[in-house]
């Protein structure tokens, strides 16, 4: 500092700011070294984040109602749902000419299964309706109104059409009020059914488990990282190979290897009725429930608690330890007050990379987890590709994203990020 | 300087061997021993066994064979944590995680000391090596030789009688080193405390020792107090390995008033003073100190053996004149001499006689 004298900034040779002629200079790297990432940022751009966006996006657009029905939409909005009487005329008229165009177009089977996630009936209902309005004759025809409740009297129920209503804008906070068990009526929002709340269990039910398992990975992961990273090169890089042993081998036979041993007529049944420890009769009930997926979700996510474990525990110099005794510590004391610290950041690590991994896993909890056992990304996926409703998918997908986004920053509240270490 | 005799063996290596794998010795046959009070300082080479009997001694490693007292008591089956020995690491090992403050007092939590005991020892200890007022910081955040004060305090905060340093000063740069050198020593005669000490450097082992053990190969190669050592080599790796040293190989003559005659390979004869050679017809290598060689033939007895010798090479060094010289096939024979008014500064080219005091060159194992 001693020819920093004048408080103006500092100058270069040619009399530019340093700043800037620094940034001139370092210009031309940044563009290059773009260039090189640009195929690996086009790639994950497409087929990351862009995916993610639409899915973002979908967990509250709801154009259908809108791009079916226009005119009755613009119908509906004199009408007041509170009301409680059925609306008039012109809004069955303008319904009719809507169905008119969806049937040809055929698209009034899809908002009829959309408008079934909010109330069920009304794709049934739709479909009726369509069969008949094709064959009207809108100038002659009209009246309708009479004519729709002939065809269905659920058309004169008020209910019906106030759900019409609710869901006409283009978003709707619907997908995300069902994910946390809420719905939106035209009375406000209200908790689903009794029977149909499963999101939030699902979720509490995610995590848990996901927390269990790793715990469970700590538990079993931490001693044999340690003893990786002291025992000889030669012992402990066989050790190494076992453990990464998993990794080599399909996941789906890994699940399956699981429920062999743990079914009921499974090895480890077997064997506990052989030794006597359990009888036959009752044998016990390990797996598709909670406990079959803890075991085989913490046996698959092991690896990934170990080697951040392990690489952490090789840089903590023997010496330490050494010290401590030498300070008049008992191994115990060594251990927990000298080791232990140190090799948090491992665990941290760990802990993040098993718990991130565990709350969004599929497979496992989907072959070995049974009702009780499956986790909110086997609803997500049953949405996606089974029930067809990608919006509610959509939206429990963003909670997930959302409720991992948390747990990171609170982590980082915690422990501190920059305390993770991976080697 | 202590008498190593007054109070014997308060540390004392028995026929210590020390094997790794089973099968090469990295300790062959130690015995040692050592008085309370004593500063005594293991140099050698490296990979030649220093820290492995540090090890032994803290209770680390295991002798594979013979016996290390304490205090008179065998200490093979006493656990590290209860041989109450304060040992300062080469990389210090200050615990990352605590503060200086918690470092010094992790030894004192662990005795179950009382709060304000420990706090007021762990201030006397700070204070003791100048860190008073640096507990609140962490290890990361001092400089490499705050750093070692601190792990100096940390291994004498509970008082041990005993403290082993395995190169405690190597990471540090000379003038820290020269100071912590002295500081160390003058801690060290303070609390009267004795102190095992290993280097590799053996500059630091002469200013600090009251005895220096010389190790090679697994055994110590002479156990003396450092002038002795400098002045009185017992074998050649000594004089090799402790300061500057010209050698010659040649055959003892014959060996009458406690002087040996050596043939040099080159057929010249000088006088010697015989160490380990006992007859004539012994081969052997002759040691001579640089600033005991003489080529001022007034200097020198009337009937001593020369040397011819040719100036290489005249390097001024301020204090002292350093001369290379071709002595026969040698090539790297030096001289210093003490920059005196009416000292001679030899040329290169020149052609000079060299000479010495016969109990000056010492005649050892070839
Ligand atoms: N844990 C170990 N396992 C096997 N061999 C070892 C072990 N520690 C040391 N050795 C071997 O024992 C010999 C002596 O090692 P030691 O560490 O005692 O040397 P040192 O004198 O302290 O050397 P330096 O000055 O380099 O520290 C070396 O040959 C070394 O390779
Ligand atoms: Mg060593």
């Amino acid at each position: 500092m001693s020819d920093a004298t004048n408080n103006g900034p500092v100058l270069s040779a040619d009399g530019m700011p340093l700043k800037r002629s620094l940034a001139k200079a370092l210009r031309r790297e940044k563009l290059r070294a773009l260039m090189l990432i640009a195929p690996l940022l086009i790639f994950v751009l497409v087929t990351f984040i862009a995916p993610i966006a639409d899915m973002l996006f979908r967990s509250v657009e709801n154009n259908i109602v809108e791009d079916t029905l226009p005119q009755t939409v613009v119908a509906l909005k004199k009408w007041d749902s509170k009301s409680g009487s059925v609306p008039d005329e012109p809004v069955f008229t303008a319904l009719a000419a809507d169905l008119k165009v969806a049937v040809e177009a055929k698209t009034h089977t899809k908002l009829g299964s959309r408008l079934n996630y909010e109330m069920t009936g009304i794709s049934s209902l739709l479909r009726k309706t369509g069969r008949r309005v094709d064959k009207w004759d809108l100038e002659k025809d009209a009246p309708f109104k009479e004519k729709f409740v002939d065809v269905d009297k659920d058309w004169a129920d008020p209910e019906v059409w106030a759900v019409i209503k609710v869901f006409s804008s283009k978003y709707t906070s619907g997908y995300f009020l069902n994910a946390v068990d809420l719905q939106k009526t035209p009375s406000g929002i209200e908790p689903r059914d009794e029977d149909q709340r499963i999101y939030i269990t699902l979720f509490m039910r995610t995590i848990f488990m996901s927390l269990t398992i790793m715990f469970s990975c700590i538990l079993l992961g931490y001693p044999i990282a340690f003893l990786l990273a002291n025992l000889r090169p030669k012992t402990s890089n066989l050790l190494l190979i076992l453990v990464l042993l998993p990794f080599w081998t399909s996941l789906l036979v890994r699940t399956s290897a699981w429920k062999v041993l743990l079914q009921q007529q499974g090895v480890i049944n077997d064997i506990l009725v052989w030794i006597g420890l359990v009888d036959d009769g009752n044998r016990l009930i390990m797996i598709n429930n909670q406990f079959g997926t803890i075991v085989a979700m913490t046996h698959i996510l092991l690896p990934f608690m170990i080697l951040p474990l392990y690489s952490v525990m090789q840089t903590i110099p023997v010496t330490y330890v050494r010290a401590a005794k030498s300070l008049g510590a008992t191994n115990w004391t060594a251990f927990w007050r000298v080791y232990f610290p140190q090799s948090v950041p491992g665990i941290g690590a760990g802990c993040i990379l098993v718990f991130i991994l565990s709350i969004g896993y599929y497979i496992t909890p989907e072959l070995v987890g049974g009702t009780k056992g499956v986790f909110i990304s086997n609803r997500i996926a049953y949405h996606i590709s089974s029930s067809l409703n990608w919006g509610l998918g959509a939206a429990l997908g963003a909670i997930l994203l959302a409720a991992v986004l948390i747990l990171y920053w609170a982590y980082d509240k915690i422990v501190g990020i920059d305390n993770v270490k991976l080697g | 300087m202590k008498d190593a005799n007054n109070e014997q063996g308060f540390v004392v290596f028995d026929h210590v061997q020390k094997s790794y794998d089973g099968e090469v010795l990295v300790v062959k046959d130690l015995n040692l021993s050592i008085g309370r009070g004593e500063f005594l300082t293991m140099l050698g080479p490296s990979g030649s066994g220093k820290t492995t009997c540090l090890m032994m001694l803290a209770g680390f490693e295991t002798a594979t064979h013979g016996d290390i007292l304490l205090g008179g008591k065998p200490i093979n089956n006493i656990p590290p944590h209860k041989r109450g020995i304060g040992m300062v690491f080469q990389n210090y090992a200050l615990f990352p995680h605590m503060t200086i403050a918690e470092n010094l007092s992790f030894p004192l939590e662990v005795r179950k000391m009382g709060k304000s005991e420990r706090d007021q020892k762990v201030q006397r200890a700070l204070d003791m090596v100048q860190m008073g007022s640096f507990g609140s910081r962490r290890p990361g955040q001092l400089s490499g030789g705050q750093q070692q004060r601190v792990a100096l305090a940390r291994a004498l905060v509970f008082e041990p009688e005993l403290v082993l340093m395995d190169e405690p000063l190597g990471a540090l740069d000379k003038q820290l080193r020269e100071h912590m050198q002295f500081e160390i020593k003058r801690i060290s005669d303070d609390l009267g405390i004795t102190v095992v000490y290993v280097t590799h450097d053996q500059t630091e082992a002469l200013t600090m020792s009251d005895r220096v053990a010389v190790f090679d190969d697994g055994r110590i190669q002479q156990l003396a107090p450092p002038d002795q050592l400098y002045e009185a080599p017992e074998n050649s790796f000594v004089a090799q390995f402790i300061g500057e040293n010209n050698t010659m190989e040649g055959v003892v003559k014959e060996i009458k008033n406690g002087v040996a005659l050596v043939q040099l390979d080159g057929g010249d004869l000088i006088d010697a003073k015989p160490i380990n050679v006992s007859k004539a017809g012994d081969r052997t290598r002759v040691s001579i100190r640089p600033e005991r060689v003489e080529y001022n033939r007034d200097r020198l007895h009337k009937d001593a053996h020369t040397l011819k010798a040719e100036v290489l090479e005249f390097i001024y060094m301020g204090d002292i004149f350093r001369t290379r010289l071709r002595v026969g096939k040698n090539e790297d024979f030096i001289v210093k001499t003490r920059n005196a008014p009416d000292q001679v500064r030899l040329k290169p080219g020149q052609q000079i006689e060299i000479g010495w005091l016969p109990e000056d060159c010492r005649a050892l194992d070839a």
